[in-house]
Formats: structure tokens, sequence, C-alpha cells
């Protein structure tokens, strides 16, 4: 069972988009969906070793609404900026953000979050994977930037992932 | 026909508002000098103007009485997707030397994986 289902979320999750990809009941999705749920994780489980551990998924639903709501409100203050701001007064900023993160997949989901909010963008990470390179479109001070970004994501992901 | 016509009228205002957004993504493409911060107009344009729109299209067949699932997949994928091509822009343009001088040390001891000695495939 084991070896056929290396990842059952991963079917399960691969089963349900699927439905909601075509739409509809039929009998022919249901084998299709399944299929496509057996076979995917197989091809990919090499890159997947561990099962990933979510231990808050509660917690998961209210972070994606904060970062929800944050995009919002970043799309309006970098409007601003690129509309308002003289073009040699945006002073963009590399920041490194050290990392307290262990799991890869909380720190893809970090990574994700902080280019997905509008005016920072996370360019690289270091060799040994122990910090990430963020460039910021409009930060007169850079360490204001790593704070924020630990406080608001970080500290949430660390919650719910560790 | 009054909710309706106020239906479409809410819906109309949403989309415009999602329009000027995506408009402004892409005169910021435009505007901002250098590579680094034009990298940061797309992450705008896909999140709030594709946003407004695929929220419009999900209630305005919501209105018709039709659940439609395939915004919220749109949604995922893209909040997927996005930041991964912004991410192997960025690597690209520190390894060509065009993205902005001056890189922060990484605190770890250890150089930036775009700048680091290549590792032979495990």
């Amino acid at each position: 069972m084991k070896r056929l289902f290396p990842h059952p979320y991963l079917t399960l999750t691969l089963i349900v988009l699927w439905f909601l990809l075509v739409n509809q009941w039929k009998v022919g999705s249901l084998v299709m969906a399944i299929i496509l749920g057996t076979v995917i994780p197989l091809l990919t489980s090499a890159w997947w070793p561990d099962r990933p551990r979510v231990k808050r998924p509660f917690s998961l639903a209210a972070y994606s609404l904060l970062v929800m709501w944050d995009v919002i409100v970043a799309n309006f203050q970098v409007a601003r900026i690129v509309l308002f701001t003289p073009r040699d007064k945006i002073q963009s900023n590399w920041v490194t953000v050290p990392l307290d993160l262990h799991s890869p997949e909380a720190i893809s989901l970090l990574a994700g979050t902080i280019t997905m909010t509008p005016g920072t963008l996370t360019a690289d990470m270091s060799a040994c994977g122990r910090a990430l390179l963020v460039h910021s479109l409009h930060a007169p001070d850079p360490d204001a930037v790593r704070d924020d970004i630990k406080a608001r994501y970080e500290s949430r992901l660390k919650r719910i992932f560790e | 026909m009054t909710t309706a016509l106020a239906l479409e009228l809410f819906l109309s205002a949403i989309l415009f508002g999602g329009g000027i957004f995506a408009l402004v993504g892409s005169y910021g493409l435009l505007r901002l000098p250098r590579p680094m911060q034009r990298l940061h107009a797309p992450t705008k344009a896909t999140t709030i103007g594709v946003g407004a729109a695929l929220l419009v299209s999900a209630l305005d067949m919501l209105g018709q009485g039709q659940i439609s699932w395939q915004e919220g997949l749109i949604t995922l994928f893209l909040l997927l997707t996005a930041p991964i091509s912004a991410l192997f822009m960025a690597k690209t343009l520190i390894l060509r030397g065009e993205a902005d001088p001056n890189l922060p040390d990484t605190g770890t001891g250890k150089p930036w994986a775009t700048l680091g000695q290549e590792r032979p495939d495990p």
C-alpha cells in the first residue's frame, strides 16, 4: 500500500483537483482521477522523499486569508510607488532574511508568500538553505523589511509546520 | 430586474478596479528603470488584476445559478507558478550580472546558491 501510494494526501488532492477541473460528476472522470492520483505521486516521489507534515491545517487556512489581505493592501502601496514616486527616489534594496524554518515545504511557502506580496521578491537562497535573498522595490530601511517578514509570515509558518 | 442590474454594476466596478491595477503593473514595467525593479511588475498584475477578473467570473456564474470551480483552480495554479517563474528570472539576472550590484552577505558563511560552486548532479 505504501509503495503504491507513497503520498496519500497528494493522491487525494489530485483526485479532488481533477473533479474540480472537469466540473461534473461522471464515472469516467473518477477513473481518470484515480489513474492520475496514482501515477503522478509515483513518478514524482523521487523529489518527495518525506511526507510533508502540517501540524495545524486550520492555521494554514487563516494564514492564506492573512496573505490575501496583505496582497490587496500591498498592491495599493506599490501602485502608489509606481505612479507617484519619482524614478530616482525609488530606493530598491537587497534584504537578507536568515531562516528559522527547517521544513522545505514551509520555506518554499515563505518564499512564495514574499514574492506574491507586492513590493518584495524572493531572488535566491544561500547555498546551505539557511537564508533567503529578498529584493525590495522601495525600502529605505531594509532591516524593517526583514523584521516584518520574520514576524508576520515566518513565525506563523513555524507554528503551522514545526 | 433591479437586483440583476445592481449585481452587474457591482461586478463591473470590481472588473474596472482590477483592470486599473493590471494597467499600473504594465506601466511599471515601462517606467521602472532597472531590471530587478521591473521584475516586481508582473507579480502585481497577476495578483489583483487577474484575481478581480476571476472573482467576477465566478460571481457571475453564481448569479446565473451555477457554481464554477475553475476560477479557484486558476487562482491556485497562478499562486503556485508565478513565484517560481519570478525566482528563475531573478536567478538569471543575478547569474548574468544584470541584477542590482552589492548583493548582501548571506550571513551563513556560504555564498548565494546561484553564485556558488556548481555541484554535480546527485
